[in-house]
């Protein structure tokens, strides 16, 4: 698999993972953990709304949203909730944000299932913690294909 | 050559009062400078693999338990060569005094501390609490890593046989007492991972015929400290049956969570003879001819146990 099938912003993290040696890709793991966006107010205050990846080995919520284009197809908005003590599932939901917030529905789904894999991180991270994040990718597109299916 | 062993009224009472320091210990002993010769060495070791980088104990390093203690290839622990190398990179001698702490109420920790015990090395204690209650309790908190002075550690043969069992020693154990760690769900049959980690399943369900179910939680308590004497003797010795002298096998998973339990029957109570199944249910419940119970009771010792 190559990058060229991905969006753009997930290319780029990818390409950047995959400049780097096994430790420092470990530490811009942990620079994406600390730059996931806190959820807004109104998802805050109602927990519900996000659904659980049981998956992670952390607790790890995520929810979507779609958001109107100018004519085009709408965007879909993501949302994650993971404690401060696992830095490892914030880390991986911190990429699929960046790579991910914002796209329509088309870009999403074609992303690889087992896209996580392109960052270098398996034998670091263990296969194990690999799958937390290939299942918050899986929930994503189904939501997604959900979501889009409702509004065709 | 180790470091004082601290005096306290609670850990008086256990069997091995030597194997546990308390949060106002390491931060006394810190701030004495007990880190800087190399006497004293704090080590985290956590589930998650980029906690330690997120802040840590001034002057701990930090041990993985898959990266650094685990073959890559083989199920088993690293040998001799490995772990020699590992602690002496950790600035760690064979007369070190080593204090592991981690997250989880410790899981990881009693993990890595059963290893080093694995290796024979003779002064590992565990933080009692964890990382949670030093940072509960606001402690300090770097995220500055330390680069120790490579150590000179000698290549130890590991000597599996005092602390840890295979499954073909587990056959021929039942009918003596097994303890099983897991949750209630795990130990009925209901599940076949732990709750949120369903990756580390099994093609059954159920437990060890003959196990008591005592979840490893229920030696920990709230702040994650290891509980009193007196409890673990009324869980231990009242509710799983267990009598002086017995000699215990204790499984889980994976076997990290009954580390935490081993530590509490070995040096607490003060048990000789307990091992650590740590093939346990990924190994167990997927094992051909293998007999296995299901619901909540116990079960009785198989006629004709497969061997």
């Amino acid at each position: 698999m190559s990058t060229q099938a991905l969006p753009t912003a997930l290319a780029e993290i990818v390409d950047d993972f995959q400049a780097l040696s096994e430790p420092e890709r470990l530490q811009l793991l942990l620079e994406f953990s600390r730059g996931l966006p806190e959820l807004p107010a109104r998802l805050n205050d109602h927990p519900e709304l996000l659904e659980q990846v049981v998956e992670c080995q952390s607790p790890l919520f995520l929810t979507i949203e779609t958001e109107k284009n100018d004519g085009g197809s709408p965007a879909f908005r993501l949302f994650f909730k993971a404690p401060p003590e696992a830095p490892t599932t914030r880390g991986f939901a911190g990429v699929l944000h960046e790579g991910l917030d914002g796209l329509t529905a088309e870009e999403i789904l074609a992303v690889p299932d087992d896209m996580p894999e392109l960052l270098g991180l398996t034998r670091a991270i263990t296969p194990l913690r690999m799958r937390g994040m290939t299942a918050m990718l899986g929930r994503i597109k189904r939501k997604v294909a959900a979501a889009a299916r409702l509004h065709a | 050559m180790s470091y004082p062993v601290e005096q306290n009224e609670k850990f008086a009472a256990y069997a091995h009062p030597e194997r546990l320091v308390s949060t106002e210990w390491l931060a006394a002993a810190i701030d004495a400078g007990a880190l800087n010769d190399g006497k004293l060495v704090v080590v985290e070791s956590d589930e998650d693999v980029l906690l330690y980088e997120t802040g840590h104990i001034p002057g701990a390093v930090k041990i993985d338990w898959h990266t650094d203690l685990n073959d890559e290839v083989t199920r088993d622990y690293v040998q001799g060569q490995e772990f020699a190398a590992l602690a002496a990179a950790k600035g760690i001698t064979r007369d070190t005094t080593v204090v592991i702490y981690g997250d989880k109420s410790n899981w990881w920790a009693a993990y890595a501390l059963w290893v080093f015990s694995l290796f024979g090395h003779e002064d590992v204690r565990l933080l009692d609490g964890g990382r949670d209650k030093w940072i509960a309790e606001g402690r300090a908190l770097t995220t500055d890593i330390p680069s120790p002075e490579v150590a000179d550690y000698p290549v130890v043969e590991r000597n599996d046989t005092p602390i840890r069992a295979f499954k073909e020693d587990v056959l021929a154990h039942l009918g003596k007492p097994l303890i099983d760690v897991r949750s209630p769900e795990e130990y009925t049959g209901q599940r076949t991972h732990m709750p949120a980690y369903p990756e580390e399943g099994a093609l059954r369900g159920g437990h060890i015929p003959t196990a008591a179910s005592i979840p490893w939680a229920r030696a920990a308590a709230e702040d994650g400290t290891y509980r009193s004497r007196a409890e673990l003797e009324a869980l231990y010795l009242g509710e799983a049956g267990l009598a002086e002298g017995d000699d215990v096998v204790a499984y889980c998973r994976i076997g990290e969570r009954s580390s935490h339990t081993w530590f509490a029957l070995k040096f607490l109570l003060g048990f000789e003879t307990v091992r650590n199944y740590d093939g346990s249910w990924t190994e167990w419940g997927n094992a051909v001819r293998v007999p296995i119970a299901k619901g909540a009771e116990r079960g009785s010792v198989p006629a004709v146990a497969a061997r």
